[in-house]
């Protein structure tokens, strides 16, 4: 017997609004709506309904909103329902909770208890719309020598950089777990700002390699798509040792989401589930992950950066360090609540630790030891708004990787259901008719719009505090203040609490 | 003199006009009508009766149209002779106008073949003009019983038009069923069917008047006598070409035209219901006394009497008709394969052969018939189209993606 | 001028323009209150055909248009923009037009009596098409293309 349970949320329509249309029935690929046509109106079945609001959006009279359920179970403050739900899910399937996007559990926010300090009287502020305001970042390693050739000039020592114009680029995510237009409008996007893309670990299709000048192609366990033209095309190569949503596990797209498409551009067949291994599996040190890295680097003639990317796990310092020395340019440290096309929940909700915490650790341990100038370092893991942006810049990073915020903007309204493939809004999903349903033209609008408006933010919080560039914010933890952290917190942030004075 | 000399004031002459000023926007024009009204829409003078519009309304043009046109408009005056040599026309005021370039419009007039007794006859009408429908308007009264002859086009737009301003309407034609021009058999049944039901009119088909006996009594072949207070004559009609064929112009039932609209006299054109034209249906020359006809004749002329160059040799019989609440829209030719659908109220027929449509009849539903007209005038091939789509509604879908492109995504 | 284009690749056949033009037509302010419990007569429509193809189509406004030709009452024509109008005074509802439109995009009105086509909203309160600004794909747009 299966286990009836509830559904969460429930479609409520006002039947005065409700002109019958039949936009909510076309438009939910769920079947959560149809049309009765003894009764003559529209009715909602909310057992299928994800909550993703596709409806809602379209519906042109507004007739629609999704409600959580009032049905309770008695009131255990252990046994939540959700709690409850989750165990009869799986007596009943007997599978691994899927779940997808980043961890939703009440975890404490650390952005949300910073805050950023202003000038006032003895140091001027800085208007951005007068006075300039540096935006642009330079990744790679920062540390050269003085070298001449034979006739006396300096040679240049530089290790190859990514020039960014505003610290904010989009995180991997494969095409395969995201579809081909979501794809097509983050690297138009990226092109259009200035910034760079990531491939994550599906390969480039070969449609995308004209923006290869502001993508960063992956190369992760599965080796999916990699090969020379694929390191060639791309600005940087980033291997994907970890993800913050799902650290130690690999992954997993179904086979009915490898399409002929996706089956090229990963190079495997097509109706095939793919699997990434949880390791590298040539990868059980630093030794071999600088193996990786000089492979890599010597394939692509020294000109590209290498970034290794970590998830945030307990040790993120020690591992950075070790990254740091391995010939890394750059460290990409993923948080816990990054987003996912598709994990375990209890992985997802229960492994790895705030970004916040990682990056303050990692920052200083690099510091501590002189190493911080042999790499940048970027943070993503739930970047939500420029605000993290610049709290993350003051904290020690040099740049900022969004990934959720970037499919928000494109539509997703996080109802965490990537998993299944049939995503209402085009972007998590291989169905035609539901790719085509994300109009990269309308997309990657929509996310210039997003990036510029949060760079405009950027430069007018760093005016405010007298700050006219990323360059000397960067670990400026003087502009930081805590409110609600206990010491240890404090400590590891290596921030003042509120009120506390220099 | 005038440069261009047009006879005819409806639709062909109008077009003519207007493609004439495209090109050429000085020349002078003169243009002679026997009717004296504001150019109108000749088709409308049923719905004049019906109710659907007025004499205001029924002009084809804005009031302004022959001044924005710069023309020169002698209204109520004849054009009885044509020298094609000396190039003028003679007009029913004696007075001889010269002309480069001369366009024949004169339309057709009512044909009313002998019948014994019809000068006993006071009450008899023709509907051609609006001073017919105007005529009518004025003494047809409420008790009166109305006797039309002929259940073509005419009559029956005649029929509508006056259904509800007089008592009875009996129907005579000697075709065993009404429309025949644009209706096959079953399609005829159906709307017949409809006249007799909804709107109480009496048809005697397979019958002609033998003999009026009187001011208001018929005999007909079948020995039935009738009696009405109206004789409303629309047996059908005659394309006027005397004016050409005097001067010596080629002609066969209709004005013969080249796809220039040229006649064989130099520099005369002709267009609209005096004019033939190439009938791709069919594959023959023939008058098509269509109002779109008339407007594409008009305007092929037109163009090439300014010095243009314009062709139209692919007319298509169409028709658009509608009787009270009942719309029909019906094209070409009813030969070949057939895909049919019956259903309430809806009646399709789509006529095909040799990978194209023939013909089609819609009564009912009429909705987007212009696409399956469109494969016709352009003899699209069915192959190339889904026309298992197609048979059951217009579509443009069911056309190739390319078609699309072309149609939707750049100006047309 | 500007006319409306459709790109069938990026129509999702939602039919939401088809909603939008008959509120804008309406004359109301509400839009539950103007289609509610109503069959709706918009001026574009859309088609679905086989294998998830949609595209909306309303009047091409066309350069030699066929539909202003064969008006028997003269109540179509095409203004100094080059927008084809309906004047629903002259028109009888004949429907002509509807015999020789080749897209199929001028039809009866709500009560059958008259034809009724597209006029880019220049005769209602929108100002512009309201099926573009409503499109939640962009494919209608509104544009130049000569």
């Amino acid at each position: 017997m299966d286990m009836f349970i509830y559904p969460e949320y429930e479609v409520v329509r006002n039947p005065d609004l409700c002109i019958g249309c039949r936009v909510c029935e076309r438009q939910c690929a769920n079947e959560v709506h149809h049309y009765d046509f003894d009764l003559k109106k529209m009715a909602a079945d909310s057992t299928k309904c994800v909550n993703c609001h596709r409806c809602v959006c379209l519906c042109p009279t507004h007739a629609l909103k999704i409600v959580k359920s009032q049905d309770t179970y008695r009131t255990n403050a252990n046994w939540d329902n959700q709690t409850v739900n989750e165990v009869y899910r799986q007596a009943n399937s007997g599978g691994v909770l899927l779940s997808s996007m980043g961890n939703p559990k009440p975890f404490p926010i650390y952005w949300d208890k910073i805050l950023l300090n202003a000038s006032q009287v003895t140091n001027p502020p800085i208007d951005p719309l007068r006075e300039p305001m540096e935006t642009t970042v330079y990744l790679g390693k920062q540390k050269c020598s003085v070298e001449r050739d034979g006739s006396g000039k300096l040679k240049n020592t530089l290790s190859p950089q990514l020039k960014l114009n505003m610290p904010i680029m989009f995180s991997a995510m494969s095409y395969g777990s995201i579809s081909y237009n979501a794809h097509e409008a983050l690297a138009r996007a990226a092109t259009e700002l200035g910034t760079y893309y990531n491939t994550g670990e599906g390969g480039l299709h070969k449609d995308f390699y004209q923006y290869g000048k502001n993508t960063i192609v992956q190369v992760a366990s599965g080796r999916f798509g990699v090969f020379k033209d694929y390191l060639d095309t791309g600005a940087a190569i980033e291997i994907k040792m970890g993800q913050g949503a799902k650290p130690g596990i690999g992954g997993h797209l179904p086979g009915k989401k490898i399409s002929a498409d996706v089956s090229a551009t990963r190079m495997i067949p097509q109706g095939v589930d793919a699997i990434s291994p949880a390791p590298h599996h040539d990868i059980y040190s630093i030794e071999d992950l600088r193996q990786l890295i000089y492979s890599l680097k010597e394939s692509t003639n020294y000109k590209k950066p290498v970034i290794v990317k970590v998830a945030a796990v307990h040790n993120v310092a020690a591992i950075a360090s070790g990254i740091a020395r391995s010939g890394a340019d750059i460290i990409a440290i993923d948080g816990f609540r990054g987003g996912t096309g598709a994990a375990p929940t209890r992985i997802r909700d229960n492994v790895g630790i705030p970004i916040e915490l990682a990056l303050a650790s990692v920052d200083a341990r690099l510091r501590e030891e002189g190493i911080r100038d042999n790499v940048s370092i970027v943070v993503g893991g739930s970047i939500r708004s420029s605000a993290d942006v610049v709290k993350a810049i003051a904290l020690g990073a040099d740049a900022c990787y969004i990934a959720t915020a970037a499919v928000l903007a494109m539509g997703c309204h996080l109802c965490r259901t990537c998993n299944v493939g049939k995503c209402n809004w085009g972007i998590a999903t291989q169905v035609p008719e539901l790719v085509k349903r994300l109009n990269p033209d309308v997309a990657t609008e929509r996310l210039v719009n997003l990036v510029t408006a949060w760079n405009h933010e950027i430069q007018e919080i760093m005016g405010g505090m007298g700050i006219n560039s990323v360059e000397a914010l960067r670990g400026n933890r003087l502009m930081l203040r805590g409110v609600g952290l206990n010491e240890t917190e404090l400590n590891i942030l290596g921030i003042r609490h509120a009120g506390e004075s220099l | 003199m005038a440069k261009y000399v047009i006879i005819g004031n409806s639709t062909a002459a109008v077009n003519c006009v207007e493609s004439i000023r495209s090109i050429d926007r000085e020349g002078d024009i003169l243009l002679v009508s026997d009717e004296k009204h504001f150019t109108y829409g000749r088709p409308l003078i049923s719905y004049l009766l019906y109710g659907k519009t007025d004499p205001e309304r029924m002009k084809y043009r804005p009031d302004d149209w022959y001044e924005v046109n710069k023309v020169q408009f002698k209204a109520g005056v004849r054009a009885t002779k044509i020298d094609a040599k000396k190039k003028n026309i003679e007009l029913s005021t004696g007075e001889k106008v010269p002309y480069e370039k001369l366009l024949v419009a004169t339309g057709s007039r009512p044909f009313v073949p002998p019948m014994p007794g019809l000068e006993q006859v006071k009450e008899q009408y023709s509907f051609m003009t609006m001073d017919d429908a105007l005529k009518i308007g004025k003494t047809f009264q409420k008790e009166d019983n109305v006797l039309i002859i002929g259940a073509g086009l005419i009559g029956l737009k005649c029929l509508e038009g006056i259904r509800g301003r007089v008592r009875k309407v009996t129907v005579v034609d000697m075709a065993n069923r009404i429309l025949p021009s644009i209706l096959d058999e079953e399609g005829s049944a159906i709307v017949q069917k409809y006249l007799e039901e909804k709107q109480g009119v009496e048809f005697l088909l397979g019958d002609s008047a033998a003999e009026f006996t009187g001011k208001n009594a018929v005999t007909l072949k079948s020995g039935k006598q009738l009696t009405f207070d109206r004789l409303v004559l629309a047996v059908g009609v005659r394309p006027n070409v005397e004016l050409v064929q005097d001067a010596g112009g080629e002609c066969n039932r209709g004005i013969c035209t080249d796809g220039t609209g040229k006649t064989s006299l130099p520099d005369v054109y002709a267009a609209g219901d005096c004019a033939l034209s190439h009938d791709i249906a069919a594959g023959v020359d023939r008058v098509l006394a269509l109002l779109p006809n008339a407007a594409l004749q008009g305007r092929t002329a037109g163009i090439n009497m300014a010095g243009g160059t314009a062709v139209f040799d692919k007319a298509v019989p169409m028709n658009a008709m509608g009787l009270f609440d009942l719309h029909m829209i019906t094209a070409g030719v009813y030969e070949g394969e057939c895909y049919e659908e019956k259903a309430d109220g809806k009646y399709k027929k789509l006529f095909y052969q040799d990978d194209r449509l023939k013909g089609f009849i819609l009564i009912g539903d009429v909705a987007r018939a212009g696409i399956y007209t469109s494969l016709l005038r352009n003899a699209t091939p069915l192959s190339s189209v889904d026309f298992e789509m197609l048979e059951k509604a217009p579509a443009l879908a069911a056309f190739s993606a390319d078609y699309r492109k072309e149609k939707l995504t750049q100006r047309v | 001028m500007k006319r409306i284009y459709v790109n069938e690749k990026w129509c999702l056949g939602c039919h939401l323009c088809e909603y939008e033009c008959a509120f804008a037509n309406s004359g109301m302010t509400d839009m539950a209150k103007a289609l509610k419990g109503k069959e709706i007569h918009p001026k574009i429509r859309v088609e679905d055909g086989a294998d998830g193809i949609h595209f909306a189509v309303n009047c091409r406004h066309c350069s030699d248009p066929i539909c202003v030709r064969s008006c028997i009452a003269g109540a179509l024509s095409r203004n100094a923009d080059g927008m084809v109008e309906i004047d629903k005074n002259k028109c009888v509802g004949c429907f002509t037009c509807v015999l020789v439109c080749p897209y199929g995009a001028i039809m009866p009105d709500a009560d059958g009596h008259a034809a009724q086509k597209c006029e880019l909203c220049t005769r209602n309160l929108c100002g512009e098409p309201n099926c573009v600004a409503h499109c939640p794909n962009r494919a209608i747009v509104y544009e130049d293309r000569g």
